[in-house]
């Protein structure tokens, strides 16, 4: 009886366990199978390269590139702001807040990354587009510049966290030993902290990065919606993923435009895949280096 | 009560005669103004009624003891009577860890190492340190050697490749080690980490180097290897070492202290606390009777 019971449970286990990657597969089954369909119309290099995404228009254009640019200015411009707050609070959290400071402002970076996207979204649109619109004289507030802006501070508490775990890896002797030669404080840090947690950093900053990436309802509110390659950080932009979100509801199931959209979603799928594994390599790497691998 | 009788005790000037300090015979030991046995050589380091708290805990209970120049003192005791808490004093290492706080003085050649005009960058440079886990940089061998010249300001490149090459054969790892320069230090064994880490230490020319249990972590041979040197290094140097290993601060040293929950029980010449301990807690430790 016992070890029956005990059988039963460790299948039940095994089943949670390995969900995670029943879903994963079906995912990518489900978006390779809707996706596929749209390469009969287009090529898949006129479809990443066009510069025209018209896909209701007769004949349809699917040119993603204006989407694929502005997801990639939206983030890059995200990380602009999200690289120096979190690394900084980070660094700040680890070496110069005392212990009552921490327990306040740790939590405190915590409970902004649980802020709903949709208010975030809601902040940029009634507060911040109309503010930069007349504080910077322009046609219109819903830009990449406002959306990388929100964004950035979105990201940052993923930046600040991880990267707050990395910097209190680095063993307590190295800061020892490097005090121990007559190195004061900056010195400790910049020499030996900051590169002995150099690769955990740089996976928070990836991490954050997919983060912006992936980001869809602030973008789908901030963003400004214009599926054109932006001139400017002025412009208004339409990311990948504000482009499926509002389109999906008015793509006949099946369509051409409807395998596209899904195609959109396997490629941004690919792209955070990727950040994925290079921060994951990455990480190890830094275990490696601190002789801390199994 | 108590804390009336040691502040009565340091007005009056007598507290080097704690009372365990005073046991055996007076002249031998005495104290440590100077008047101990040091081989006839001037006190490196002086510390005078030294009391240690981590917030309210009282780690060390006035500590006075000299230490001899171009000597090796061994101090011994069980886990946590504070012979690491004491020698990390010595360089100030206590003020990395928040919370503590020292009385007493302690003087280094007779500056007073502990006033607010002694830059503790520059008593460290002076009083060096190894740990006791190897904790080489990740970085390659060249650069863990090098790192102490380069936050001390020295640029010139062959100064720095000259003094690289000197502290490593003076840690006598040159030999081993040489075609291995630009290779991660975390690649050697545990005994040339820990090698590596002296010649870190010889590399800003310390007059002092505390070693705090250098050989915990290591095995015989590597052990060995590091007495050796310890016993070489001694020529240019003034040692202090911290060492759970009777067997080795026999072996080693020239004097030894026994510390014993907070309190420096006893202090001599090597042979004279192995043969003929005048405490009779000294002789239990060594004789292993607990500890």
């Amino acid at each position: 009886m016992n070890r029956r019971k005990e059988r039963f449970i460790k299948y039940l286990f095994t089943a949670v366990a390995f969900s995670s990657l029943a879903f994963l597969v079906g995912i990518i089954l489900v978006l390779f199978k809707e996706a596929l369909p749209i390469f009969k119309t287009v090529s898949p290099s006129a479809f990443l390269l066009g510069t025209s995404w018209y896909p209701t228009a007769e004949p349809p254009e699917f040119g993603i590139l204006p989407l694929i640019v502005a997801s990639l200015w939206v983030t890059a411009g995200a990380l602009v702001i999200c690289v120096p707050l979190g690394v900084g609070s980070a660094l700040y959290l680890h070496e110069l807040a005392g212990n009552k400071q921490r327990a306040v402002l740790k939590p405190v970076i915590e409970i902004l990354a649980s802020v709903p996207s949709i208010v975030y979204g809601f902040f940029g649109m009634v507060v911040l587009a109309p503010f930069l619109q007349t504080a910077l004289d322009l046609p219109i507030g819903l830009t990449a510049f406002t959306t990388s802006l929100i964004l950035g501070v979105m990201a940052t508490p993923t930046v600040a966290s991880i990267a707050e775990d990395a910097l209190s890896y680095v063993p307590r002797s190295f800061r020892e030993a490097s005090f121990a030669v007559g190195a004061d404080r900056w010195q400790t840090l910049t020499k030996v902290i900051i590169p002995a947690a150099g690769s955990g950093i740089s996976t928070a900053v990836i991490l954050g990065m997919s983060r912006a990436i992936g980001e869809t309802m602030t973008v789908l509110m901030v963003a400004g919606g214009s599926a054109i390659i932006p001139e400017s950080i002025f412009d208004p932009v339409r990311p990948m993923t504000a482009a499926i979100a509002a389109e999906m509801g008015e793509a006949p199931v099946g369509s051409d435009h409807y395998h596209a959209l899904f195609a959109i979603a396997l490629i941004l799928f690919l792209i955070t895949f990727a950040f994925n594994v290079a921060a994951e390599l990455i990480s190890r790497r830094y275990r490696l280096k601190l002789g801390q691998a199994r | 009560m108590h804390d009336t009788l040691v502040d009565y005790d340091k007005q009056m000037g007598l507290e080097n005669f704690h009372p365990a300090l005073v046991k055996g015979p007076v002249g031998v030991n005495k104290n440590s103004l100077g008047e101990a046995d040091l081989f006839g050589t001037e006190p490196k380091i002086i510390s005078r009624g030294v009391n240690f708290y981590y917030g309210a805990k009282r780690a060390l209970n006035n500590i006075n003891i000299s230490f001899a120049q171009r000597r090796v003192t061994a101090i011994i005791g069980p886990s946590g009577c504070g012979k690491s808490t004491f020698i990390r004093l010595l360089n100030r290492m206590h003020e990395l860890v928040p919370g503590t706080r020292l009385e007493g003085e302690i003087l280094l050649d007779g500056l007073d190492i502990l006033s607010p005009a002694c830059d503790p960058a520059e008593l460290r440079k002076r009083v060096g340190m190894v740990f006791q886990k190897p904790n080489p940089f990740p970085k390659t061998v060249f650069e863990n050697v090098a790192y102490g010249l380069e936050v001390n300001g020295v640029t010139d490149r062959q100064v720095i490749e000259a003094t690289v090459v000197d502290s490593l054969k003076k840690a006598a790892l040159w030999g081993e080690i040489k075609d291995r320069l630009k290779d991660s230090a975390l690649g050697l064994s545990g005994g040339q980490q820990q090698r590596l880490c002296i010649a870190r230490a010889l590399a800003v020319s310390p007059e002092v180097i505390l070693f705090d249990e250098p050989c915990a972590s290591l095995d015989p041979i590597s052990t060995g290897k590091i007495e050796e040197l310890i016993l070489e290094l001694k020529k240019e140097y003034t040692i202090v070492i911290v060492t759970h290993n009777m067997q080795q601060a026999a072996r080693v040293s020239d004097r030894t202290a026994f510390f014993l929950m907070g309190d420096l029980i006893e202090e001599g010449r090597t042979d004279n606390i192995f043969k003929a301990p005048r405490d009779r807690r000294t002789e239990d430790y060594i004789t292993g009777r607990f500890g």
